[in-house]
């Protein structure tokens, strides 16, 4: 095997197929994939599925905590979960830029197989394009799902008045590792992504019963971009305390010096919960069992003070609205 | 000596709510106070301070953000100069997204122009160095906070013998500016927050003549709440006992003569020009920088001058900006604030940056503030 991907890898001919065997088959294997038929077909459980799917790009393609790879699955995966879905099987596009290095590709591919473990979701089908370079940022993923749902109704339309909000992880610390990273900050710093697959907890929420109106893992747009859909698409006002949303201070800190807010930072393995009073005292003790989300934190409620817009309070008191993001985030000035 | 924590030791609710409590005692009249920078406005609106202050305390945004107070007709330039063919054109932050006449650089970018938003003036630099074949244009803007780095670019590339490189030089200067406002004799201003990364540059004996002149006091605040509510009570103090006096409350990074190397570096590369028109606000004598002339090889307004365009833009006739800077009226006075001007599609300057008063209006206010419309 050469050690970069070359355009001949994606021919369909003879180096397709030893790239196809060597390594997607080495790592992904299973009895479906490994059947080798023009489509995978499958046996789900439930009547309802929830199918999902997401692309993925990403420069540095290597993070603190992560990859690529370790990304499209998560965030597929998170996908299905956020609707009550046991994630079952995906199916996974490369697109790769001619001299990719193999062994990058091969830490993707296994970073793959790893995070797959997490939730027992499988791989059935696949795909690999090779495009000349310069044609995609070293690499492209497609990852599409399907998983069986277990619970129905959980929905941003379920918020009702008198609902609490729990955030499952400190906010904004994929968005600012990733922004770290780049070649042109060189911040250093040892800040990680938050980048996990979530179904395990909320399989446990189900498992105990526990009534949940709304899920969502708060990715590009951040903790704003869902508490303000949130309130939008279910017409309630939602209420959060700035002192119970936990940030790293390092993630404060880069935000002060860039004049970002921590809300509007990406997450990968972070989600917002929406459920009734009575139910955060159970949630919290589920959710704290796991890493993922042992930093769960009660953050505010649903009240009918401004329908459909998201208040800030500071720690002092007084408040402010949380505006959804706008435009591309740039750096302040000075 | 103890550790301290430069965010939260910043922002600690206890000393928030004694501060405001002292200042509500200590405040017996009103005072109207002009925060100059934009980063101030933003600690303001963001921290929801004016909820915790008593109403008789009135913050006026000035003309702190050089985005704002950009001309059109240099936003035009700064098009110009990336429609070039075989050109980089690289500048700092929101500037991008402002439009001009016509378009904006942002808009431009998606055509196909090469425009680069900069993290560090410095990395113009590296994209000289990696684009041999190609004119760079820096268009260097901000007050006396990052005049000191587009100084550093110029040294570095006549070090490095780097012929690809141009500046066109935007950098404008804090008290002449204040000056403008107060030698009008409209601007009802009691006392100032002087800005907090301008000051590190160029110490706090700048407003000395302004405390001066005008009799208020000045305060040299940090960006940190807790450094805006000290700041605020220590302008109560000077003005219940008569005083009119410059006081630095950001001792941990501002000193009375400021970063010498850095103002050496300003002088060594540029000059004042004779005026500087500032969007909104007009003619400015002295209130801007340019290249010496022995740089001239170097500044894009001297080099490109035949391409740049020599039209004064004014704004749309609605929009309030100018009286905004001079603190004459809020945002919420404007007519078309929030309606026909908003973030993504703005008619004037002060909605562009987000470190415009408009923007920061809009993005955190109309929330139990005072002056705030439901």
């Amino acid at each position: 095997m050469s050690t970069k991907i070359l355009l001949s890898h994606g021919g369909g001919g003879e180096e397709t197929q030893s790239l196809i065997k060597n390594l997607f088959f080495k790592h992904f294997g299973n009895d479906i994939l490994l059947h080798m038929e023009d489509a995978a077909v499958l046996t789900m459980k439930s009547e309802k599925i929830a199918f999902t799917t997401d692309s993925f790009t990403v420069s540095p393609l290597f993070f603190k905590g992560g990859n690529i790879g370790k990304l499209a699955i998560a965030g597929t995966v998170n996908d299905l979960s956020m609707m009550g879905a046991r994630p079952k099987y995906l199916t996974c596009a490369f697109m790769i830029e001619e001299g990719f290095e193999y062994d990058k590709l091969e830490e993707i591919v296994v970073s793959m197989r790893d995070e797959m473990a997490k939730s027992g979701v499988k791989i059935v089908a696949g795909d690999t394009k090779v495009v000349p370079k310069g044609g995609v940022d070293g690499i492209f993923i497609n990852t599409a799902g399907v998983g069986e749902v277990l619970k129905e109704g959980i929905s941003a339309h379920a918020l009702r008045q008198g609902d609490a909000i729990i955030v499952t992880n400190e906010v904004g610390n994929h968005g600012a590792c990733i922004l770290a990273m780049r070649e042109e900050l060189e911040l250093q710093s040892d800040l990680k992504t938050d980048c996990a697959s979530l179904w395990k907890s909320i399989e446990a929420l189900i498992d105990a019963d526990i009534k949940i109106h709304a899920l969502r893992d708060a990715t590009r747009g951040g903790v704003s971009a869902v508490l303000n859909e949130w309130a939008q698409t279910s017409n309630v006002g939602i209420h959060v305390r700035e002192a119970d949303i936990p940030v790293a201070n390092e993630v404060k800190g880069m935000c002060e010096l860039l004049g970002f807010e921590p809300y509007e930072f990406a997450n990968e393995g972070t989600m917002l919960i929406a459920l009734p009073q009575s139910e955060v005292a159970k949630a919290l003790e589920v959710l704290k069992r796991f890493e993922e989300t042992s930093k769960s934190a009660l953050i505010g409620d649903v009240d009918d003070r401004f329908e459909g817009r998201v208040v800030l309070q500071t720690p002092w008191g007084s408040e402010r609205f949380l505006e959804p993001p706008k435009g591309e985030l740039l750096p302040r000035i000075c | 000596m103890p550790e301290v924590d430069l965010i939260e030791g910043f922002r600690d609710p206890v000393h928030m709510k004694a501060l405001a409590a002292i200042i509500r005692k200590e405040c017996t009249r009103k005072i109207n106070i002009m925060e100059v920078c934009g980063g101030h406005t933003h600690t303001i609106m963001k921290y929801g301070l004016p909820q915790l202050l008593p109403d008789n305390i009135e913050f006026v945004h000035g003309p702190g953000c050089p985005v704002c107070i950009m001309p059109k007709e240099r936003i035009d330039h700064a098009i110009a100069l990336a429609l070039m063919p075989n050109t980089i054109l690289a500048t700092l932050g929101d500037m991008i997204r402002v439009p001009g006449s016509k378009s904006s650089l942002q808009k431009l970018r998606a055509d196909g122009c090469d425009i680069r938003s900069l993290y560090s003036p410095l990395d113009v630099i590296k994209i000289a160095q990696d684009n041999p074949d190609k004119n760079v244009v820096f268009f260097a803007i901000g007050f006396e906070t990052t005049t000191p780095m587009s100084a550093v670019v110029l040294e570095q590339a006549l070090r490095l013998g780097l012929k690809n490189i141009f500046f066109h030089i935007n950098h404008v200067s804090v008290p002449e500016a204040v000056d403008a406002i107060m030698s009008g004799g409209d601007a009802q201003i009691d006392a100032f927050l002087g800005p907090s990364h301008v000051s590190v540059i160029t110490g706090y004996k700048i407003y000395e003549p302004i405390a001066k002149a005008y009799r208020t006091p000045v305060v040299v605040a940090g960006f940190e709440p807790t450094d805006v509510m000290e700041s605020v009570l220590r302008i109560v103090r000077q003005i219940n006992h008569g005083k009119a006096e410059v006081e630095n409350q950001y001792a941990r990074a501002v000193s009375r003569e400021g970063n010498l190397k850095a103002q050496a570096l300003v002088k060594t590369y540029f000059e004042k020009r004779d005026h500087f028109r500032w969007r909104g606000i007009g003619d400015i004598a002295h209130s801007a920088l340019k290249l010496k002339p022995a740089y001239a090889a170097m500044d894009a307004e001297v080099v490109f001058d035949d391409i740049l365009p020599k039209v004064l833009l004014d704004d749309h006739k609605m929009c309030i900006c100018g009286d905004i800077l001079k603190g004459r009226a809020k945002p919420y006075d404007c007519k078309v604030f929030a309606k026909a001007c908003i973030p993504s599609n703005p008619m004037g300057s002060c909605m562009v940056s987000s470190e415009g008063a408009c923007a920061a209006y809009f993005k955190y206010g109309n929330l139990n503030l005072k002056g705030a419309k439901a």
